[in-house]
């Protein structure tokens, strides 16, 4: 029996020829990434450890960005632990704001990863880094703390749900549509310690900055990771960015998969997850009145840039609805100083939004757009759980930047096509 | 080893956003996060619990975010064991390098009930509902996880 995408990168990473799912191993890593929630507890975990050195400079990723510009002194104690830690140990990947983005956009951004490599960081959304064909997942602390000291992580090797895209998406419809679809349809713990491993032709209908959201919510799904095949857009944009040495890894022929799914994109409508769960799917032409207060268009799923791009092609010429607050982050500085110079940021300051510094932010419910009780969100972030943005009595709706954007222009749960578009 | 203790029961897909909210992520004292445990589905809980208590749940338990926080601020608020259907993974991984033990156990899961008083041999696995007079077959944890369990967490682990 063969092995799939996700089991090669791990056998390779473990200096084995072959692993079975279900084996335990232990993995070289490429890289560790933490934040200013999780770095603290891992420094701290580092602490009680003999060796107190870290096993690789260049291969550590500190990016303040949760609770960061600092929103209290707590939080600004965090901030000022992780950076202390990153000059005592001359960390190279530490990220103040000036330079910082939202985790997940920014290390791909900056070339920190690669197609084929190993990549822990303790954040659940690592998982991103899967759209370069690389496996990467979500830990904790301590395992952050055991992978800065050893340069090695413990593994299960998992085994994988194929999901076989076809066909090409209609316009308005994106990655956040696709993976919303998928959620809905497995659940949010059907793919629960598997791969989620994306093949099929409908691939290269995709952008980067579609699977880069697709894999973002693999998670979302209970997923170790989600992963896609490099293709020529995958190297075209490792090329732009990386200038480390990439290895394509492919699934056999003979790989065993628990269950195949065919997704036919061309089939897809624009769809929304209702709260408070990311299964709740429904499309867009069954969602039915629902008012709303906020408009949140950013996070590490959906802050990159052909998310702003159209964000703005909604809202070019038009106003937010009176009495909604339409609040945007662009995910990294570079998304932000691209999306000014293109005009974006004035289409959406025009068009009565505001736009925030790169941060996590509302995405969790830390700052920058707190929800009220009773209050509706729509947003473009990943997590719609009982108080992620604010009052436990509010509500999120995730759906596509598309979505959101002619959501606050009507002030309820819209499409563009509601707009004319 | 062994864990006894009255059962404080809760539904599938208990996220790491009700177990400690991100509000309260600005602290990672496990005193002042076990305070604000399960704050969000259930206020009491943090009055009600006693040392030495075990937390019942269906499936997906600890989905959502890797925030080790959520281990501990259980772990802190006097838990000895969490008895669940089905966990989340990063919850699973976190359990267990923090030291909090876990077992799956889906008929156990089912049927016990808030308030019922339970005892679980670690070394066997096996779940007593005392209340009840039930006995479950819980998932032993690998051998190499129980090494882990054994020295108190990873760190240890790696200590020694
Ligand atoms: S944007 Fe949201 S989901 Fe992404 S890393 Fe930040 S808090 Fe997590």
């Amino acid at each position: 029996m063969g092995m799939t995408m996700t089991q090669k990168i791990l056998a390779a990473h473990a200096g084995l020829d072959k692993v079975d799912a279900g084996q335990l191993i232990m993995a070289d890593l490429d890289l560790v990434l933490g934040n200013d929630v999780t770095a603290p507890v891992a420094i701290h975990e580092m602490e009680k450890m003999n060796s107190k050195g870290v096993f690789d400079k260049d291969k550590i990723a500190l990016v303040p960005d949760h609770f960061t510009p600092n929103k209290d002194i707590k939080s600004a104690e965090h901030c000022k632990c992780v950076r202390e830690f990153a000059a005592e140990h001359n960390i190279t990947n530490y990220f103040e704001i000036g330079e910082m983005g939202i985790e997940h956009a920014l290390l791909p951004e900056k070339g920190l990863v690669v197609a084929g490599d190993v990549v822990i960081g303790a954040d659940s959304h690592t998982c991103t880094y899967g759209a370069l064909g690389a496996f990467s997942t979500g830990v904790g602390s301590t395992d952050m703390a055991a992978g800065m000291a050893t340069g090695k992580a413990w593994f299960k090797v998992p085994s994988a749900l194929k999901f076989e895209l076809v066909g090409k998406p209609s316009s308005w419809v994106s990655g956040k549509d696709v993976i919303l679809h998928i959620i809905g349809l497995i659940g949010v713990d059907g793919a629960l310690y598997k791969s989620m491993e994306f093949v099929g032709d409908g691939i290269a209908n995709l952008s980067m900055d579609d699977r880069f959201t697709m894999a973002n919510m693999a998670i979302e799904a209970g997923a170790k990771n989600g992963i896609f095949p490099v293709d020529d857009k995958t190297e075209q944009y490792m090329k732009e960015h990386a200038t480390r040495e990439y290895e394509i890894y492919e699934a056999d022929e003979d790989a065993e998969y628990e269950k195949t799914y065919v997704i036919d994109l061309s089939t897809l409508k624009s769809t929304v997850a209702f709260p408070h769960l990311p299964e709740n799917t429904r499309t867009i032409d069954e969602v039915g009145d629902i008012k709303i207060d906020q408009v949140v268009i950013g996070s590490c799923t959906n802050g990159r840039i052909d998310d702003l791009r159209v964000a703005a092609k909604v809202l070019e010429g038009r106003k937010v609805a009176k009495g909604l607050r339409l609040i945007i982050f662009p995910a990294t500085q570079a998304i932000y100083l691209k999306a000014m110079e293109e005009g974006l940021l004035s289409t959406f300051i025009k068009a009565g939004g505001v736009v925030s510094t790169p941060t996590c932010g509302p995405c969790l419910g830390g700052h920058m757009g707190i929800l009220a009780s009773g209050e509706k969100a729509v947003a473009t972030t990943n997590r719609n759980f009982v108080g992620r943005m604010g009052h436990v009595e509010s509500e999120i709706y995730l759906a596509s930047p598309a979505i959101a954007a002619a959501s606050a222009v009507t002030g309820k749960i819209s499409s563009p096509a509601d707009l004319g578009l | 080893m062994k864990a006894h203790g009255t059962v404080h029961k809760y539904g599938d897909n208990v996220d790491t956003d009700v177990i400690i909210p991100a509000r309260y992520l600005n602290s990672s004292d496990p005193a002042e996060l076990a305070k604000k445990c399960m704050e969000d589905i259930d206020a009491e809980f943090v009055t009600r619990v006693k040392p030495g208590d075990i937390m019942v749940a269906n499936k997906n338990f600890g989905c959502g975010s890797s925030r080790e926080h959520a281990p501990i601020a259980i772990k802190a608020a006097g838990i000895s064991c969490v008895i669940a259907e089905t966990f989340a993974r990063i919850f699973y991984r976190n359990a267990i390098n923090i030291g909090l033990p876990i077992i799956e156990c889906p008929e156990a899961a089912k049927e016990i009930a808030a308030g019922d008083e339970v005892e679980i041999d670690f070394d066997s696995g096996k779940i007593y509902d005392l209340t009840k007079g039930t006995e479950y077959q819980g998932q032993p944890f690998p051998e190499f996880m129980q090494k882990i369990i054994k020295a108190e967490g990873l760190i240890n682990y790696i200590n020694s």
